[in-house]
C-alpha cells in the first residue's frame, strides 16, 4: 500500500478542458492551502480531503478523521455543488506563499486540480508544482479579472488548457498565451524525471566536486 | 565584469548550464543538505524505491525539531503520528549512515539554529533544507534556500538541483538603529515596505551600514525573513563579525585550512559598482518597533500606529483582504496598537530564538511578573546549546521568575505541530515569523513583533513600545 503510494511518477500532462472553481482572495498561504497538523503523514497522497481544510470545514481537521462525516462549511465556495470536480484553480496573486511545504500541491492535484491560474505565485511554490505535474499558469491581471467575472455569471464555466501551445482558451473563444521556461514544459509535456535527467550529467557532477575538494577542502569531511 | 554576490555564488556552483539558451535551467552543486522530519520522509522513500542512494553523507546533517515536544521527553514524544515521523527521520538516517542530532541530544534544535552554530553553515556555501527559512543561513554569504520534497530528493540523488537564476535585488539599510529597535523590526519594516510579494523570483543582498553593524545572530534573524518577503534567498557580505563568529565552531575548518577559507570567504560580497535589477532602500534611524496587525507579514505597523481603515484603501482585492484579516483578527479599524490585550506570549521559532534574543527578552522582563491576563508565556530556545548557556547566564530564572515557562528547544509554537498552540481566539504576541490564519492554532491569532517587544507586551498585558521600558 505505502509503496503504491510513494513509487510518485509525474504523469504526462495533456491539454484538456476543465472545469474552473474560482477561490477570490490574495496572498493564500501553504497553511490554509493544507494546515501543518496533515503534514506528519509519511506518505505523498491523502491529501486532497484536506485541502483548504480550515475554510472548507466547520469542524477542526485533525490526520485520520473520516471527512465523509465532517461538517462542511456552505460558505466556503469549493463547496457548492457548481464547482464539484473542478479541474482548473483560479486565484489572486501571490498563491502559494509561506513554507516549502510540497504538500500544498500535493493536496490540489490529489483534490483533482491539474491547473492553478493566478496573477503571480510564490518562488518554491511555483517550482514545486512542476516537479509532480500540477500546472502554475499565470496571467495578466486583466484577464484574470474577466475569468473571474465569467466564471461567476455562467456555471460549468470551463477553459481549455493547451500546453504545447502554452494557451488558455475561454468558452467566448478568447485566447491567453502562457509563458513557461521550455525545460520546464518539456519535463510536463514527457513526464520526465528530473532526477534522471541530472544523473545523466554524473561526469560532470564528480568532475565539478573534484575540483572543488581541491579548492575548498574544508567543505569536506 | 562587476558581480554582485549573488552572480558569484551562483557562478560558484553551477555544474553545467543549458548554455544554448539565455534563460535556461543550470544545475547547482549543493555543499550542505539540512533535512529535518517533515519534508523528507517522501524523499528517503523515493530514493529508495528508485534504488538511489545519497550522493554525498558529509554533505547531510539532520534533526528532528518540528514535531518534538517542549516539555519532559525522556518518555518520547505521546502523538503517535508525531512520533512516527520523527522515528522515520531517525531510521532513515541510521540505515544511511547520514548524521542527525537526536531528540535527546544537546545539540538538538531548530535546523535554522542548529546549523550555524555548530557552523555546518560557512561562507560561500550553497545550503538547502525542506524549509523555506533556510534563507537565514544566507546571513552568511551562502545561497541558502528552501526546497519542497521533490528537490529533497533530487538532492540527495544527485547532490544538485536543477534551478533558474533569480533577479537580484539589493536592500540598503543605512544609519543605525534606535535602542529597543532590532533586526526583526528592520525585517517587518521591508516586508511592509516591499510587500509579501515583493522579493518574487529575487535573491536579496542586504546591505548598508545598519546591517554591517548588526551582530550575525541578528543577520539571520533578518536573513530568515527575506522568504516573508517573497524573496527565496537573503544573504549579507561577509565581514569580521562573519568570521569571528565561526571561529572555533565544531564544523569549522581548522590552522592552516582555516586561514585559506577566510582568505576565500573576504572574497564573498558584491563588487563596488555591481548593478542590482531592483535596489530599495530604508534609513535605520527612522524605523521604529513593529507590530503586525493581520494575517500576512506585510500587515504590519509601527508601535505608535493604528489598525488601519479598509475603507481607505481604493484597491478591491487588498480592501476586502485587508477585512478578512480584521475579522479573522477581531480588531476594529483605527484602534490604537497599544491597546491590543494578549492572552499569550511565545519567544522563540528559527527568526527569534538565539541567545542574544532571550538576553533582550530577559533584560526587559527582569525584576517584572507577566500580567494578570496573560494565560501563558513561553520561552522556547532555539536550541539545547542555546538553552543551557541562557541557564548558565541565569535567563532562565529572570524567565520563570516573571512567570514565564522555560521549555526544551524546538519550532514548538511558531507553527503548533506539536502540543503547544493557540485555541480559537486567542491573541498572541509572538517571535516568530508567520501570523498567517491557524498558523499557532486554529483560529489563534498571531502578532509578530521582536523579543524585546513580546517581553515589553508579556509585562503590560498589551502592546508597549520598548523603548520607554528601557
Ligand atoms: S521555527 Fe517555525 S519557521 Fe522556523 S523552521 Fe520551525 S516551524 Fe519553520
Amino acid at each position: 500500500m505505502r509503496e503504491q503510494q510513494n513509487n510518485f511518477r509525474v504523469e504526462k500532462f495533456h491539454s484538456f478542458r476543465g472545469l474552473v472553481a474560482p477561490v477570490d482572495r490574495a496572498n493564500i498561504d501553504t497553511d490554509a492551502i493544507i494546515p501543518k497538523q496533515f503534514l506528519k503523514s509519511i506518505k505523498r497522497s491523502g491529501f486532497g480531503q484536506n485541502l483548504f481544510d480550515e475554510w472548507r470545514y466547520l469542524d477542526h481537521g485533525e490526520p485520520g478523521m473520516d471527512a465523509s462525516e465532517r461538517i462542511l462549511n456552505p460558505d466556503f465556495i469549493l463547496n457548492q455543488a457548481r464547482y464539484r470536480g473542478a479541474q482548473i484553480l483560479l486565484t489572486r496573486s501571490n498563491f502559494g506563499c509561506g513554507s516549502s511545504r510540497e504538500h500544498a500541491p500535493w493536496a490540489l492535484q490529489d483534490y483533482g486540480f491539474r491547473v492553478v491560474i493566478a496573477p503571480s505565485f510564490a518562488d518554491i511554490f511555483f517550482s514545486n508544482c512542476f516537479k509532480i505535474g500540477l500546472l502554475p499558469i499565470v496571467l495578466g491581471t486583466s484577464s484574470i479579472d474577466r475569468i473571474f467575472d465569467e466564471v461567476d455569471s455562467a456555471e460549468g464555466y470551463s477553459l481549455t488548457v493547451n500546453l504545447e501551445g502554452q494557451t488558455v482558451t475561454t468558452p467566448g473563444g478568447e485566447v491567453c498565451i502562457f509563458d513557461i521556461d521550455s525545460f520546464r514544459k518539456n519535463c510536463l509535456l514527457n513526464g520526465l524525471d528530473e532526477i534522471g535527467i541530472t544523473l545523466q550529467h554524473t561526469d560532470k557532477i564528480i568532475a565539478f566536486e573534484q575540483k572543488r575538494r581541491m579548492e575548498q577542502p574544508w567543505l569536506f569531511k | 565584469m562587476m558581480q554582485t554576490l549573488y552572480d558569484k555564488l551562483w557562478q560558484g556552483h553551477t555544474v553545467y548550464e543549458e548554455s544554448d539558451k539565455p534563460d535556461g535551467m543550470a544545475l547547482i552543486y549543493v555543499d550542505r543538505h539540512l533535512v529535518h522530519e517533515v519534508t523528507s520522509p517522501q524523499a528517503f522513500e523515493g530514493l529508495r524505491l528508485s534504488g538511489r542512494k545519497p550522493w554525498r553523507l558529509d554533505a547531510i546533517l539532520a534533526v528532528a525539531d518540528h514535531n518534538v515536544p517542549t516539555t519532559e521527553r525522556s518518555h518520547g514524544i505521546a502523538d503517535p503520528v508525531s512520533r512516527l515521523q520523527v522515528d522515520t527521520l531517525d531510521q532513515n538516517c541510521e540505515d544511511l549512515g547520514i548524521t542527525e542530532f537526536k531528540m535527546t541530544d544537546s545539540r538538538q534544535g531548530i535546523v535554522h539554529v542548529v546549523g550555524p552554530e555548530q557552523g555546518a553553515t560557512l561562507p560561500g556555501m550553497t545550503v538547502v533544507c525542506g524549509d523555506s527559512h533556510t534563507s537565514t543561513h544566507g546571513a552568511f554569504a551562502c545561497l541558502a534556500f528552501g526546497i519542497g520534497t521533490s528537490e529533497v530528493e533530487h538532492a540527495l540523488a544527485t547532490q544538485c538541483l536543477l534551478l533558474k537564476k533569480a533577479r537580484a535585488m539589493q536592500i540598503l539599510v543605512e544609519g543605525s538603529l534606535g535602542t529597543g529597535v532590532t533586526a526583526k523590526d528592520i525585517a517587518l519594516a521591508i516586508i511592509g515596505k516591499i510587500g509579501t510579494a515583493g522579493g518574487n523570483g529575487y535573491a536579496i543582498e542586504f546591505s548598508g551600514n545598519a546591517i554591517r553593524e548588526l551582530s550575525m545572530e541578528a543577520r539571520m534573524t533578518l536573513c530568515n525573513m527575506a522568504i516573508e518577503g517573497g524573496a527565496r534567498a537573503g544573504m549579507i557580505a561577509v565581514d569580521d563579525t562573519t568570521i569571528d563568529y565561526i571561529q572555533g565552531r565544531p564544523f569549522a575548518p581548522r590552522g592552516d585550512l582555516w586561514e585559506r577559507a577566510t582568505a576565500y570567504w573576504r572574497t564573498l560580497k558584491s563588487d563596488e559598482g555591481a548593478s542590482f535589477d531592483r535596489v530599495v532602500t530604508l534609513d535605520a534611524s527612522q524605523i521604529k518597533p513593529q507590530v503586525t496587525w493581520g494575517t500576512s507579514p506585510e500587515m504590519v505597523t509601527t508601535i505608535d500606529g493604528r489598525v488601519p481603515d479598509p475603507t481607505e484603501v481604493d484597491d478591491a482585492v487588498k480592501r476586502h483582504d485587508m477585512e478578512n484579516a480584521l475579522k479573522y483578527m477581531g480588531l476594529t479599524a483605527n484602534m490604537p496598537i497599544n491597546e491590543i490585550y494578549l492572552d499569550k506570549i511565545f519567544i522563540g521559532s528559527c527568526t527569534n530564538s538565539r541567545i542574544e534574543d532571550l538576553r533582550a527578552a530577559a533584560e526587559v522582563v527582569k525584576g517584572r511578573h507577566i500580567a494578570a491576563n496573560i494565560k501563558l508565556a513561553m520561552v522556547v530556545p532555539g536550541s539545547g546549546l542555546v538553552k543551557r548557556q541562557a541557564e548558565e547566564e541565569g535567563l532562565d530564572r529572570a524567565f520563570k521568575d516573571a512567570g514565564f515557562e522555560w521549555r526544551e528547544p524546538g519550532c514548538s509554537m511558531c507553527l503548533a505541530m506539536n502540543d503547544d498552540r493557540l485555541s480559537a481566539g486567542e491573541r498572541c504576541a509572538s517571535t516568530s515569523n508567520r501570523n498567517f490564519e491557524g498558523r499557532q492554532g486554529p483560529g489563534g491569532r498571531t502578532h509578530l513583533v521582536s523579543p524585546a517587544m513580546a517581553a515589553a507586551a508579556a509585562v503590560a498585558g498589551h502592546f508597549v513600545d520598548v523603548r520607554e521600558i528601557y
